[in-house]
């Protein structure tokens, strides 16, 4: 059983074969989210916030309403604190930048951990080297866990920001959340979280969170590529320069200087991507439908079979927590002496798709003492037939590369 | 447009990609090793995968006396250095030129090509497109390597 109907996705609809095992990386999309997009451009296509005509005064409303339902879905009540970005990416790029350059100073400490996304990790590490910060990495626990009592230690009186993934994209690791908030709080640090593997799986609940920011992928959860966004507290985002300049997110422009137009807009340069957050906003209804409960129960329930059908491979290593529970749906593991690229072609011919390398986060790969892993990850669609297909092909592909062995 | 369901290859693809041949060199590759008296040394890597060839060459005269490489990585990247480093022994700068030509040629036809050797047997790779760097990345690593070993 999925908790999502198969034929609800056009692309897995037209392939039934497909095991599409790598919606960590991106989901497959409902017909409803493509269906919205199309309709938006058919229908009340026009740039908003501009024009004086009817057509753009429905274009501005179809991109307030959006912003309002995705506002919602993460629980956050203040939906003009939701700054849409292209993605997860440009959402820490815009806290590293706006943020980073006006409170990160000479002296002062950032502290990011050992799961992190190259996007949490590398615009946290060019803002220390560009302003002489001192840039430290919190290690992991041996099962995949961030060290807490490490991240006490490191979180020092000159700590100015925390920044975190709720969930590891590699291992699947839920983060505690709420404590890592209270270490960064406790000494007046700010708690920067990345939710890009977060907000598909798991209910966010923003204001209850305590985080200052969290940033999400749409692509991830149903949407389209190309969407995202972050969410501020409002204090943090009046007070912070603007990210980008141009059209929208002024006020005033002088021969000599500029004011800033009211949140959201003033870190929204440019014309919007409307089509985008409409999908958006069709994906996150799609997943309340369904119940983020009945999500996030039907993951545990497909990562648990998967983590005990692969432990059942001989030669299999598995990495990450060791209960379903604990991750998300994501599933890392390497296959004997077999090269994750290897691993990922065999698999690929029976129609498994899985993603092997390092999952862009290389600092962890060389703390797991690995260049890559095969990396399985579900979501709605999947199925325990899923599994059973990459259990299958996974013994199919163990016999293929040791059938002369000796 | 080509669909997921276009997996081109198929299983008598995955069959000539792993044929006998390529996991032998992978199991036991021939000539891996640091070299004595090299004249030039590169390493090529895949940030991709973490692959990563070093190879190192003494020439004589323009002529390989010699070829030796070392890494870690996928099975097609090291059966290719490993058949690789036994083509190119004896070779002269200019003929290593034009397998390299032959080889590309093969990756993008899948014809198979006498004239490289057991690389031939590579011939498989050209019907997966996400592989073509495993195989070429020993070829890169070796034409750095004539590169520095210039005027030897």
């Amino acid at each position: 059983m999925s908790a999502a109907p198969r034929a609800d996705f056009p692309l897995l609809a037209a392939n039934p074969g497909l095991v599409y095992l790598d919606s960590a990386a991106t989901s497959q999309k409902p017909r409803v989210v493509l269906d919205a997009m199309r309709s938006y451009y058919e229908n009340a296509n026009a740039n908003p916030h501009r024009g004086a005509y009817k057509l753009s005064g429905i274009s501005t409303e179809v991109y307030h309403d959006a912003r309002r339902e995705v506002a919602r879905f993460l629980g956050a009540a203040d939906a003009d604190t939701l700054i849409f970005t292209r993605g997860t990416t440009e959402s820490v790029n815009l806290l590293a930048t706006a943020w980073g350059h006006q409170h990160v100073h000479r002296g002062d400490r950032i502290v990011v951990t050992r799961l992190e996304h190259h996007a949490n990790f590398v615009p946290w590490q060019q803002l220390a080297r560009d302003v002489g910060a001192e840039f430290r990495i919190c290690e992991l626990t041996h099962d995949g866990h961030v060290d807490l009592d490490q991240l006490r230690a490191l979180v020092t009186a000159n700590t100015k920001v925390v920044a975190f993934g709720h969930v590891s994209n590699a291992l699947g690791t839920i983060n505690d959340v709420p404590e890592i908030v209270k270490i960064a709080h406790a000494i007046g640090a700010v708690a920067f979280c990345d939710g890009a593997q977060g907000a598909p799986h798991l209910r966010v609940a923003f204001d209850d969170l305590e985080v200052d920011a969290y940033a999400f992928s749409g692509h991830k959860m149903l949407g389209p590529m190309g969407i995202g966004g972050v969410i501020v507290r409002r204090k943090l985002l009046e007070a912070m320069h603007p990210y980008q300049f141009g059209g929208d997110m002024i006020e005033f422009v002088f021969d000599g200087d500029t004011t800033w137009n009211v949140l959201p807009h003033k870190f929204e340069a440019g014309t919007p991507n409307v089509a985008d957050a409409v999908g958006l906003a069709a994906a996150v209804r799609y997943l309340d439908a369904l119940g983020m409960g009945v999500v996030r129960a039907h993951e545990v329930a497909l990562s648990r079979y998967a983590l005990e059908r692969l432990a059942a491979i001989d030669g299999l290593h598995l990495y990450g927590p060791a209960s379903a529970e604990a991750r998300s749906g994501v599933v890392s593991f390497t296959l004997g002496d077999i090269h994750p690229h290897d691993v990922s072609t065999m698999l690929d011919v029976d129609g498994v798709c899985v993603r092997a390398g390092h999952h862009c986060a290389q600092p962890l790969m060389r703390a797991l003492h690995t260049n890559a892993t095969v990396r399985a990850s579900f979501y709605v669609y999947n199925t325990a037939a899923d599994v059973d297909a990459l259990a299958t092909s996974l013994a199919k592909a163990k016999a293929r590369f040791h059938a002369h062995v000796g | 447009m080509p669909t997921s369901a276009d997996h081109g290859a198929g299983s008598a693809g995955l069959a000539a990609l792993y044929q006998e041949r390529i996991l032998e060199h992978y199991r036991r590759p021939r000539h891996k090793g640091t070299l004595e008296r090299a004249t030039g040394v590169h390493a090529e890597k895949n940030p991709l995968c973490g692959d990563d060839v070093t190879v190192a060459v003494r020439t004589s005269g323009g002529t390989v006396a010699d070829a030796r490489f070392t890494g870690v990585g996928c099975s097609i990247m090291q059966a290719a250095a490993s058949m690789l480093m036994e083509l190119v022994a004896g070779r002269t700068r200019e003929e290593i030129e034009v397998l390299a030509r032959r080889f590309d040629a093969m990756l993008a036809s899948g014809e198979a090509d006498a004239s490289l050797g057991e690389l031939g047997a590579l011939a498989g790779v050209a019907s997966f497109p996400t592989r073509h760097k495993c195989a070429r990345l020993p070829w890169m690593a070796l034409r750095g390597a004539m590169e520095q070993s210039k005027g030897e």
